[in-house]
């Protein structure tokens, strides 16, 4: 006697919380061979402005944490994904139409790129910041601080799980908050990295996962007033161009959308992407 | 004649030699302008200094063309060195003719004498010699070695530091090894066409820099130009968004420093007596003509009367008029538009409650003028308290803690500069840490150095100038620049196709 299946419902993950479309809406993820996998929430504009004030509550508490701390949050990530590297495996292989093996490294290549960036937090700040030989009697130094809340199109092609975490986790490393627009015909491991995400030590709200059209929410996360920078990687058959100039209006930063075999590769750049430099200035008293 | 009456002390205006009318820089070259010459007047007699060539965009396109010229046949073949003994050869001409650029520059801008001799000229040479020693140490800037040029760099300058804004821009360009078109703006190009003879007696090679003189569709033409890599601006926060829109889906790299409303934080225990010099510093310099200026003043409640009676007393010390008497504290406003701006929306923040004072002190008959003005009773929700009013305007808010101090000060669109005073080592790092801007100055207000990077945070603008951070804005990672160039030859192929390939690649802007 075969035991009957329990299929997971895939919801949004905003704020820390899984709800479903506040539209109601869904739609149908399938195999490449067009086999349905899911019902997954077909995201509206509302809720990319729900999951941007998630993302603007979170900011102070994960920008202000130490980078020691931020560093071993995300690490941690990496450990969990590891222990549940057989749930992404499976539905990369069923999503993505790939074999056991092919998936199995993209998870190892996603959760080393968790432990590489992890790594960075205590870091990219000595490398990116400096003291100044100021012609005076001040202290003067420059360190690098996080934009803000970035908003991101994940890819929409090439690997869905380690495209999404090559977007996101530098984002992160300085002190951001993020909300991610997942791979739209693929979003299923963007989900469960939600749960990852739910069940590691990132607080609710630092990531905001949001499964459905990317042609619809980006307009209204680039011209979003409280989004102060929006990476455009997985954007590319968009219209971006209007996107940049959406973005243009309260000069949130864009980086634009990038393709092939080293998008988003691991990069310090992809980290300083998304920070500002704030330049201090002391005086020194006389003696 | 009381104690604060001193006789006149004209700085010599004998070592200007300045001619009727100025051609455009091109190539090298002075040549006239396609459009129709401008006066450039002194601001504080209304009197005209020069005509000035006017640049239409065919011009534009004659200057981006040695530009390029420049950057390909000559600029990027010469070693860093060479390269820097250029800037520092700059830098010595600049000290050289100190002081005859400082009377230039005051006639032009308006700015108290004292202040274009002992701070912008001197800062400018500095710039020079700063980026020159780079020049042959780009390995070091941040981007790994060999890093490469972007190409032709369009430059955008204001009218509040004419010649310095020159040298923030053009020195880290040419160090890095960039060619450079550059527009003063449309009141104050005098100094950068004495510079242009600077660069003759340097010999620089002809294109390097190119200087086209000219209004606001000058400028449109030039950062809107298909034959330019990088945009650098600074300029009010309307003018940088539209650059940024025009910039939309190039692979134009990107610098704009833009508006600001900084805070100027004053806590009970700061150092009364160097704070008030500050707030006075921080927005009568420049008449308030600066995008840093510590234009809304956060004092602690219990202080409050204390520092604005102070502050009364302070500004009734204030000399204003002819800007080029060495006495003289608060010179010209820069043009009739600017005092237009400044009196409208003093008189706005008069209407929405706030209360007004001025020191009562003698305006001259001609020129643009406005006395140093003090708002109190100003709430956060005040025109004054929120817009820019590049002006010798000051809003004075009030806190009790200092959270709310924060708050207040990071309750703006803008984000380029903050100050804060307090005798607390600790307290100034832990509100340091929470303002949400790009310079801040702790019990000092209104430094600049070439070594310290500057730029702001939200819309105050993206990329700083100074420091290595300002040199590595205009350079690209090794390899990058032959990937720009293959990119560029497939665009050129698809005749400006609308929207760019999706294919292209960019790693970082």
């Amino acid at each position: 006697m075969t035991r009957l299946a329990v299929p997971k419902t895939y919801k949004l993950y905003i704020g820390g919380k899984f709800p479903r479309s506040e539209s109601g809406r869904v739609y149908a993820v399938a195999t490449p061979g067009g086999d349905f996998l899911a019902n997954a929430a077909q995201a509206s504009r509302k809720d990319a402005r729900d999951a941007v004030v998630a993302a603007r509550s979170a900011f102070a508490g994960w920008s202000r944490a130490t980078p020691y701390n931020r560093g071993q949050v995300l690490y941690r990530i990496a450990e969990l994904l590891e222990g549940r590297r057989a749930q992404f495996v499976e539905e990369i292989v069923q999503s993505e139409g790939v074999s056991a093996s092919a998936a199995g490294r993209q998870v190892d290549e996603a959760v080393d790129r968790w432990v590489w960036y992890a790594g960075w937090a205590d870091k990219y700040a000595q490398v990116a910041g400096n003291a100044n030989p100021v012609s005076g009697p001040y202290f003067n130094i420059s360190v690098p601080e996080p934009t803000g809340v970035v908003a991101i199109i994940a890819p929409q092609s090439g690997g869905s799980l380690l495209g999404l975490v090559s977007a996101v986790a530098p984002a992160l490393v300085s002190g951001n908050t993020v909300v991610v627009v997942a791979d739209e015909t693929r979003p299923l491991s963007a989900i469960t990295l939600g749960e990852v995400l739910a069940t590691s030590d990132v607080p609710g709200g630092v990531v905001n996962i949001l499964t459905g059209s990317p042609a619809e929410m980006a307009p209204w996360l680039a011209s979003h007033a409280d989004v102060n920078a929006i990476d455009l990687l997985g954007a590319g058959d968009l219209d971006w161009v209007h996107l940049e100039i959406d973005a243009a209006e309260t000069l949130t930063r864009v980086l634009q959308p990038e393709s092939g075999a080293d998008a988003a590769a691991p990069s310090l750049a992809r980290i300083l992407a998304f920070t500002e430099t704030k330049t201090v200035w002391h005086t020194k008293g006389l003696l | 004649m009381s104690f604060l009456d001193y006789a006149p002390a004209p700085e010599s205006q004998a070592l200007l030699h300045l001619r009727p009318e100025y051609g455009l820089f091109i190539d090298g070259e002075f040549v006239a302008g396609r459009g129709e010459p401008f006066q450039t007047i002194n601001p504080a007699t209304e009197k005209q200094l020069a005509m000035i060539a006017h640049a239409d965009a065919a011009d534009v396109d004659t200057a981006v063309a040695a530009a390029r010229r420049a950057f390909e046949r000559r600029w990027s073949t010469l070693s860093g060195s060479d390269r820097g003994k250029y800037l520092f050869r700059i830098a010595r001409l600049v000290q050289e003719r100190a002081r005859e650029l400082a009377v230039a520059e005051t006639l032009d801008n308006g700015k108290p004498i004292t202040e274009s001799r002992d701070v912008d000229i001197p800062l400018v040479a500095a710039w020079f010699f700063y980026y020159a020693g780079w020049a042959d140490k780009l390995d070091h800037a941040g981007l790994g070695v060999n890093p490469a040029a972007r190409g032709v760099a369009a430059q955008v300058i204001p009218w509040n530091f004419p010649l310095l804004m020159l040298a923030w821009k053009i020195a880290p360009a040419l160090a890095a090894g960039n060619t450079v078109v550059l527009k003063p703006a449309e009141t104050t190009s005098l100094t950068a066409l004495l510079f242009a003879e600077i660069l003759q007696q340097a010999e620089l090679p002809a294109g390097v820099v190119n200087i086209v003189t000219g209004g606001r569709e000058t400028g449109q033409a030039l950062v809107g130009h298909s034959g330019i890599n990088l945009v650098a601006f600074t300029g009010s926060t309307g003018a940088g968004r539209a650059i940024a829109r025009a910039v939309a889906g190039t692979d134009k790299k990107i610098i704009l420093e833009l508006g600001g409303k900084a805070a100027n934080i004053v806590f009970d225990d700061a150092p009364i007596d160097q704070a008030i010099e500050g707030i006075v510093n921080g927005i009568f310099f420049n008449q308030g003509h600066v995008c840093c200026a510590g234009s809304r003043l956060l004092v602690q409640e219990s202080i409050h009367d204390e520092v604005v009676d102070r502050l009364k007393q302070r500004l009734s010390t204030l000399r204003l008029g002819d800007p080029l008497d060495k006495n003289t504290d608060i010179g010209a406003i820069n043009s009739a538009d600017q005092l237009k701006r400044i009196t409208e929306l003093s008189a706005i923040g008069e209407d929405e409650g706030a209360e007004r004072w001025s020191p009562d002190c003698d305006l001259p008959e001609s020129g643009f003028w406005f006395r140093p003005t003090i708002f109190t009773n100003v709430s956060t929700s005040h025109r004054i308290a929120r817009d820019e009013v590049f002006g010798p305007v000051l809003s004075v808010l009030t806190f009790r803690t200092p959270e709310e101090a924060i708050a207040k000060a990071n309750n703006t669109p803008y984000g380029l500069s903050a100050g804060i005073w307090s005798d607390k080592g600790s307290r100034v790092l832990a509100v340091a840490d929470r303002l949400r801007a790009g310079v801040i100055w702790a019990n000092t207000f209104n430094r600049f150095d070439p070594a310290s990077p500057f730029g702001g945070y939200k819309e105050s603008g993206y990329g700083r100038e100074g420091g290595r951070h300002g040199l590595a804005a205009y350079l690209q990672p090794a390899g990058s620049a032959a990937v720009a160039a293959a990119r560029h030859a497939v665009a050129v192929d698809a005749d400006h196709a609308v929207k760019p390939s999706a294919a292209r690649k960019k790693a970082t802007k």
